[in-house]
């Protein structure tokens, strides 16, 4: 794997990928994008394993962009087990949903989710939400450093 | 209190303090900014307590821009406290900092921060960056609802 993976995009809608990958490209905020379809092909990928065996738990995605509602595996659940193992629980992740309903909000957050985003119907303000997510995890945050997944690491915290 | 607080900004640096409310405003993204200028300060503010007493748990700030040097009590520590309590746990927190420290960052999201962001040393380069700031955490997250943060609404999750 020469290139890393900066943004692991989880949607199981072929138009609602095309038009977040477009969205960021046009406006240059990533190089590596991987889409996974559903929520066994996203653990697949940020557990390294199955045919992502060869990705190591040292260079994971700088973000994460989950759809909850997956074949599968869904997103809650995708996120409940990147945040119950050390290698993975610092890893940002954002939730893009098409859902209003309260309930996954609530757990999103209760999960440890770092934020959370509404996708809008309207296709302008869709790219827009996108190049919003995009300018601010790709050049604004500072993505968790290596030391950041090692268990032995936490100083005590 | 008849406006709620959008952004508790904890910054003990009042030229810092002022650059950042003055990105946000100028960009319309805050109308109702606190200031705590130590990590006591801010601790009672969150926690309804002192001289915030008349505050309630159920109508937290959106965001929680919070640099991590301060007084009396360190932004690790408020941070700390923050995920540590139920009624308190869901509340974004972005850190703002001048630390370059990568055990900052590391342990910074280890201890549940929202998102990392270094100060930018230039003055165009700190504004731009408090604006993507507010742009995503102000106008593209969805907060949770006020009346969420009790623990007793757990679900179960």
């Amino acid at each position: 794997m020469s290139h890393e993976v900066e943004i692991l995009l989880v949607e199981d809608s072929p138009e609602d990928a095309e038009l977040t990958i477009r969205a960021l490209r046009r406006n240059k905020l990533v190089n590596e994008i991987h889409l996974a379809e559903d929520g066994v092909e996203a653990l697949d990928f940020l557990f390294c394993r199955g045919a992502h065996a060869d990705r190591t738990f040292s260079c994971p995605p700088k973000l994460v962009l989950l759809d909850l509602k997956l074949p599968k595996v869904g997103g809650i659940e995708v996120l409940r087990a990147i945040r119950a193992d050390e290698r993975t629980k610092a890893i940002p992740v954002v939730v893009l949903t098409s859902s209003k309903e309260e309930k996954d909000l609530i757990d999103g957050y209760k999960l440890g989710v770092n934020a959370y985003a509404q996708k809008p119907v309207d296709f302008e303000q869709f790219s827009e939400t996108v190049r919003q997510i995009g300018m601010f995890w790709m050049l604004i945050n500072q993505a968790p450093p290596s030391g950041a997944f090692v268990a032995s690491a936490a100083r005590g915290a | 209190m008849s406006n709620e607080v959008e952004t508790l900004l904890v910054e003990d640096s009042p030229e810092d303090a002022e650059l950042t409310i003055r990105a946000l405003r100028r960009n319309k993204l805050a109308n109702e900014i606190h200031v705590a200028e130590d990590g006591t300060d801010a601790l009672d503010f969150l926690f309804c307590r002192g001289a915030y007493a008349d505050r309630t748990f159920s109508h937290p700030p959106k965001l929680v821009l919070l640099d991590l040097h301060l007084p009396k009590v360190d932004g690790m520590e408020v941070l700390r406290a923050l995920r540590a309590d139920e009624r308190t746990k869901a509340i974004p927190v972005v850190v703002l900092t001048s630390s370059f420290e990568q055990e900052d960052v590391a342990a910074g999201y280890k201890l549940g921060a929202s998102a990392y962001v270094q100060k930018p040393v230039d003055f165009e380069g700190f504004s731009e960056a408090v604006r993507q700031i507010g742009m995503f955490w102000l106008l593209i997250n969805q907060a949770l609802p006020p009346g969420e943060f009790t623990a007793s609404k757990a679900h179960g999750v």
